[in-house]
């Protein structure tokens, strides 16, 4: 290890290793820290103990709970949704010949529009006021149903609005993603299978599926992550202070832990944080786990 | 199954979208494949060959005229039910399922009354990969192999729903040069235990010669000349099929018609009969050459290779279209061969005079001058 060459080789990356020392690792450590120190004081800089309250706290503390099941609901309806649609969508781009480029665009229009600005054509979409329905009530109504406050109603119609909105952001990435992984199948393929009469669906699973398997469990891995990790799109659709809407995520509440109204509180931020890493790491893990046995590299 | 294609012609449109023209792939192929016969299609790349192989597959459909298989007309059919087996260039193994599962793949495909249960599918294909010995691989994936046995592979595949025709692709060109002439005689062989009429696609006309009950040698779309391997050898159509087959090149001389002589630069070297005086292109197979003192031909001796058996004679001569040619001549007559001036005697046989314009053969008698003396 310390041979000469490998201390060159040490020399040209201690750069960037002191950079993720100090702001990756270290960071990462005190938070682990924080979260054992009881009655942690950010002002003096004092705690009264260690031990796991702050864990304890934090998990019968009924706004983390809820944001929990926010979290949750959000992750197991977006991912499939907008993997399921991706690939609808990429699978309907590769087979169309002309306007392919430009249908190849329009998709992708949503990944470079501001989340902020997404929202705000959301509310247009969906809120109440004074002087409109919203567009969407307005369709309800045509089909005689007495609509629905989307915004401010009930937690089924607000979690409703996250999802459709989560997947419409993601999906354009996943879209992007499967277009190129479809045209990289090599068409020999798809040849020999017409030559012996294979039916679309058999090419389909039998075929494309496979071949694209890696791309795909990708996509599922980060979109788990990612969605996991939810916070700016609740924002942009019902502001800031998430726990009046029922509308907190974990993330969200961490954030509130530390800076929102109720903040102040670094230690419970940091258990809620460590929580949320246990998740990710353990449905990661049971990801890879699954991929192992379907994925073909 | 005999197979016939009547005025065959597929164009294309030319993907230059700036090229109004369009590109004829083939034109007007008309043919008979007897039953049971291995035919190669031969020629240089983009000629139509693998078009023609589309063709017959049913993966591409022809601009006009007609195929049979037997006397049923399949022009229109899809290619599934046209009951052909295919091997493509790359293969084209499916790089996630196991050898047996590959090979199992085209059998799945049969519903209603064919359909087949899981234990004879299993026997079928062990049946295939017996047939081109892979038994012993079964559970390897394709990345497992080596390029010769992916192909046995690609094979048992094309054949394990007993199609009446196999067709391929390029079967030779991705494997190194051992590994192809073992490849091709087990071709041959499968072709053969099997009675299965085989097309395949070469651009090496070794590969096509050694093997083919009949080759067809094509440029630009057309066919240029249907025959049998020895036969397109030793009797070309024209300068393009007498230049296409055989290595080394055949030697090509400008050289003319005059008063009943056939004159390469100032030299006699062949009495003419049948042919009016024009100008000729003269081609001479590199085995048409003797190196005689009274030779009628002399040329410029580069220097003598030794190949064994035989001797590679490098020589050069104004009248000669390219820089140097080849003979292949008896080591035995080479022995005293020294660069210089060298007199050959040639072959009447092994000597073929072409239109000098258009390149079309003329069919004329050649005679020796000291033949005419006897």
């Amino acid at each position: 290890m310390f041979k000469k060459k490998n201390l060159k080789a040490w020399l040209y990356l201690t750069p960037a290793l002191l950079f993720l020392a100090v702001f990756m690792i270290y960071p990462l450590l005190d938070v682990v820290v924080y979260s054992f120190e009881e009655g942690y004081n950010s002002a003096s800089q004092s705690y009264s103990g260690v031990g796991g309250f702050n864990f304890s706290y934090v998990l019968r503390d009924p706004y983390f709970l809820q944001a929990l099941k926010n979290t949750f609901v959000i992750v197991l309806i977006t991912v499939p949704v907008s993997t399921g649609l991706a690939l609808l969508v990429a699978l309907g781009l590769n087979s169309i010949g002309p306007l392919k480029k430009m249908f190849q665009t329009i998709y992708f229009l949503p990944y470079v529009t501001n989340t902020l600005a997404v929202g705000l054509v959301f509310m247009i979409l969906f809120k109440k006021t004074a002087y409109s329905e919203g567009l969407v009530n307005l369709l309800l109504k045509l089909f005689g149903s007495p609509g629905v406050d989307f915004i401010d109603g009930p937690w089924w119609a607000k979690i409703l609005v996250v999802c459709i909105y989560t997947v419409w952001i993601v999906m354009p990435f996943k879209v992007l993603i499967l277009t190129s992984a479809l045209a990289s199948v090599d068409e020999t393929y798809y040849k020999a299978a017409r030559v012996d009469g294979t039916s679309k669906p058999r090419i389909f699973f039998r075929i494309t599926l496979p071949m694209i398997s890696p791309m795909l469990f990708y996509l599922i891995i980060t979109g788990f992550i990612g969605a996991f990790k939810a916070y700016s799109d609740e924002v942009a659709l019902f502001g800031t202070d998430l726990n009046a809407a029922g509308m907190n995520t974990i993330v969200g509440y961490v954030y509130d832990m530390l800076y929102g109204d109720s903040g102040g509180y670094p230690s419970f931020a940091a258990a809620a944080a460590l929580i949320l890493f246990a998740i990710v790491f353990t449905i990661t893990c049971i990801n890879l786990l699954v991929s192992r046995k379907h994925v073909y590299y | 199954m005999k197979i016939v294609l009547e005025h065959l012609t597929k164009i294309f449109k030319n993907l230059d979208k700036r090229i109004k023209e369009p590109v004829i792939a083939v034109s007007d192929f008309t043919f008979e494949i007897p039953d049971g016969s291995l035919i190669g299609l031969l020629g240089p790349s983009g000629c139509g060959k693998s078009t023609t192989l589309n063709l017959i597959s049913g993966l591409e459909e022809p601009t006009e005229g007609r195929i049979y298989f037997g006397d049923k007309d399949v022009t229109d059919l899809p290619p599934e039910k046209r009951g052909v087996g295919l091997v493509f260039q790359n293969y084209a193994l499916y790089p996630h399922m196991t050898v047996l599962e590959n090979i199992m793949f085209p059998l799945g495909n049969l519903r209603g009354e064919d359909r087949l249960t899981k234990e004879e599918m299993r026997d079928r294909a062990v049946h295939a990969a017996e047939l081109v010995q892979i038994e012993g691989l079964l559970e390897r994936r394709p990345a497992e192999m080596s390029g010769g046995q992916q192909q046995r592979v690609a094979i048992a595949r094309a054949l394990v729903k007993s199609p009446e025709v196999l067709l391929l692709d390029e079967p030779l060109s991705n494997l190194d040069a051992r590994l192809r002439l073992q490849t091709r005689e087990e071709i041959r062989r499968i072709q053969r235990a099997t009675g299965i009429t085989t097309i395949f696609v070469t651009h090496d006309q070794e590969e096509a010669m050694s093997i083919s009950d009949l080759i067809v040698v094509m440029k630009d779309g057309a066919v240029h000349q249907i025959a049998k391997p020895q036969d397109v050898y030793d009797d070309p159509v024209n300068l393009f099929v007498a230049k296409f087959l055989g290595t080394p090149q055949i030697n090509v001389f400008s050289g003319e018609i005059r008063d009943g002589k056939l004159m390469i630069g100032p030299e006699a070297v062949f009495a003419v009969s049948g042919a009016e005086d024009r100008p000729v292109t003269v081609a001479v197979r590199p085995e048409g050459f003797l190196p005689a003192a009274d030779g009628a031909l002399s040329c410029e001796l580069k220097r003598v290779e030794v190949m064994g058996r035989d001797t590679s004679v490098v020589f050069s001569h104004p009248a000669l279209d390219a820089v140097q040619g080849r003979a292949i001549v008896d080591a035995s007559l080479t022995r005293d061969l020294e660069p210089g001036a060298v007199r050959f005697s040639l072959r009447p046989e092994k000597t073929h005079l072409f239109d000098a314009e258009s390149g079309e053969r003329i069919r004329c008698r050649l005679t020796r001058k000291e033949e005419e003396h006897v």
